[in-house]
C-alpha cells in the first residue's frame, strides 16, 4: 500500500506540474484547476498552521489548563470574536475595535523599530571615512556608498519638485536604483530558474527515470 | 462611539508601546508583551476571517453557477479535504483530534496531511513560482528593448550578477592577470553587491523607515483614519 502511494503522490505531483506548465501555451481547464486547488491547499495549509502555532498554544492550550489563571484571554477572544462580525453588514462596526488595537500597537511597534534598524542604523553605517579603505577600488566603492546613499534619499524627497540644479542628484539616486534594481532582478531570474531546474528534474528523474 | 472609541484605543495601545521604550519598567514592559500576545490571537481570527471569505465567495460563485463555478468547487474541496486532514490527524510531530494517526500514516508513508503538502502543494507552489522565470524572461526583453539608460544599467547590472553568480562567470574572464582581477566577473559583482547596490537599499530602507514612522505618527494621533472603513 505504501509503495503503491508513494507512486500515486509522484503523479500526482507530476500532473500538477505539467497542468500548471500547460499556461505556457495558453490557458485551459487544467491549469484553472491545479490553480484553484493550489488556493485551496494554500488557505487550509495555513489555517491549520495557524490554529496549531498560534491559536491552540496561545489561547485554548492556557484556557483550558488554568481558566481562572488565564481569563485575561477572553479579551483578545472576544476581540477576535468580534473581528470576525466584519462577515455581517450590520455588525461590521464591531471590527473597528481589534483593528484599531491591531493597528495601534503595529504602528508602535512599526515605529520605534523602523526608527532603529531602518533610519538610524543605515545613517549611522553611511556616515564612514572613505579614504580609510585598504585599496583603490575600496575607496571608490565608499564614495559610491555615499553618494549613492545621499543622492537615493534624495530622488525619494516629494515634497518639493526636482528641477533645475535638483534634478542632478535625483537623476544620480535614480542611477543607483536602476543598479540595485538590476540585482534584484538578477537574483530574481536565478531564483526562479532553479526553481525551474528543480520541477524538471522531478519530471525527468523522480517521474519518468530519465536522469539518474 | 462606533468611530471614535477605535480612535482612542489605537491612540492609548500606540502611546503604551512607545513609552515602553522609554520606561522599560513595570507595567510598560508587561503590558507591551501583553499586547504583542493579544496581537498574535487577534492575527489568528483575522487569518481565520480570511478563509471564511474565501469560502464566502467560492460558495456564492458555486451557488450561482457563476462562470468557472467548476473549478471554484475544486478548490473549495481541496480546501476542505486539507482543513479535515490537519484538524483529525495534525501536522508533522502535531497531532490532530484523532492524534497522530499512526495506522493511517504507515499506509500512505506520512500523515494524509503531510502527504497532501508533500505531493500535491509542494509541486504546485514551485511549479508556480517557477512558471515566472518565463514571464521574467518576457519582462526582461521588454525592458532591453527600451533602450534607455536607466534599462540598460538594470539589464547591464543584471547580466553580470547573474553571470557573476554562475561558473560561467569564472570561466569567462579566469585568465585575467592578478592586476586586472577587479574586472574578473565574480568579483565585479561582489563590487556592485557590496556598494552601488548597498547604497540605493539603504535610500530605500531610510526613505520607506521615514514614511513609516511618519504613517505610525499618523495612525497613533488618528489623523489616518482610513482602516477605520466606511461610515457605516
Amino acid at each position: 500500500m505504501i509503495q503503491f502511494m508513494n507512486v500515486f503522490g509522484i503523479w500526482l505531483a507530476a500532473f500538477f506540474t505539467i497542468s500548471i506548465f500547460s499556461f505556457l501555451y495558453k490557458d485551459n481547464p487544467f491549469y484553472k484547476f491545479s490553480e484553484q486547488v493550489f488556493v485551496g491547499l494554500s488557505a487550509a495549509y495555513w489555517l491549520v498552521y495557524i490554529i496549531y502555532s498560534i491559536m491552540i498554544p496561545n489561547l485554548f492550550a492556557k484556557l483550558i489548563a488554568d481558566f481562572s489563571g488565564n481569563a485575561i484571554l477572553l479579551i483578545p477572544a472576544t476581540l477576535g470574536v468580534m473581528m470576525l462580525m466584519r462577515l455581517h453588514p450590520r455588525t461590521q462596526w464591531l471590527s473597528r475595535f481589534p483593528i484599531a488595537i491591531m493597528i495601534g500597537t503595529t504602528a508602535g511597534i512599526s515605529m520605534l523599530r523602523y526608527m532603529k534598524s531602518d533610519i538610524l542604523e543605515q545613517v549611522t553605517a553611511t556616515m564612514i571615512n572613505p579614504f580609510a579603505a585598504p585599496d583603490t577600488a575600496g575607496v571608490i566603492g565608499n564614495l559610491l556608498l555615499i553618494i549613492g546613499t545621499i543622492t537615493g534619499v534624495f530622488f525619494f524627497y516629494f515634497s518639493k519638485k526636482q528641477d533645475g540644479i535638483f534634478k542632478v542628484p535625483s537623476k544620480i539616486g535614480i542611477y543607483f536604483l536602476m543598479i540595485s534594481f538590476g540585482a534584484t532582478f538578477g537574483y530574481t531570474v536565478m531564483a526562479r530558474i532553479s526553481l525551474l531546474i528543480g520541477r524538471l528534474e522531478f519530471l525527468l528523474k523522480d517521474w519518468l527515470h530519465i536522469i539518474q | 462611539m462606533k468611530r471614535s472609541l477605535p480612535l482612542i484605543f489605537a491612540f492609548v495601545v500606540g502611546v503604551i508601546v512607545l513609552l515602553s521604550e522609554f520606561i522599560p519598567h513595570r507595567p510598560f514592559n508587561q503590558i507591551v508583551s501583553t499586547l504583542e500576545q493579544w496581537f498574535m490571537i487577534i492575527s489568528g481570527f483575522a487569518i481565520l476571517l480570511g478563509q471564511i471569505s474565501l469560502i464566502r465567495m467560492n460558495t456564492h460563485k458555486i451557488y450561482h453557477r457563476l462562470p468557472d463555478w467548476q473549478y471554484h468547487l475544486a478548490g473549495l474541496l481541496s480546501f476542505a479535504m486539507m482543513l479535515i486532514f490537519g484538524l483529525l490527524w495534525g501536522m508533522q510531530e502535531t497531532p490532530g483530534l484523532l492524534g497522530s494517526g499512526a495506522g493511517i500514516a504507515a499506509q500512505l508513508g506520512s500523515k494524509p496531511f503531510d502527504y497532501l503538502f508533500t505531493n500535491a502543494y509542494m509541486p504546485l507552489s514551485a511549479t508556480l513560482f517557477s512558471l515566472l522565470a518565463f514571464f521574467i524572461a518576457s519582462a526582461a526583453y521588454r525592458a532591453f528593448i527600451i533602450r534607455g539608460f536607466e534599462s540598460n544599467l538594470l539589464m547591464i547590472t543584471a547580466v553580470i550578477v547573474i553571470i557573476g553568480r554562475t561558473s560561467i562567470g569564472t570561466m569567462l574572464t579566469g585568465w585575467l592577470p592578478e592586476s586586472l582581477e577587479f574586472w574578473h566577473i565574480p568579483n565585479l559583482a561582489d563590487f556592485i553587491m557590496e556598494y552601488p547596490n548597498s547604497a540605493a537599499q539603504r535610500a530605500i530602507l531610510i526613505s520607506a523607515g521615514l514614511g513609516i514612522v511618519g504613517s505610525s505618527l499618523r495612525i497613533i494621533l488618528g489623523i489616518e483614519r482610513s482602516y477605520l472603513g466606511g461610515d457605516k
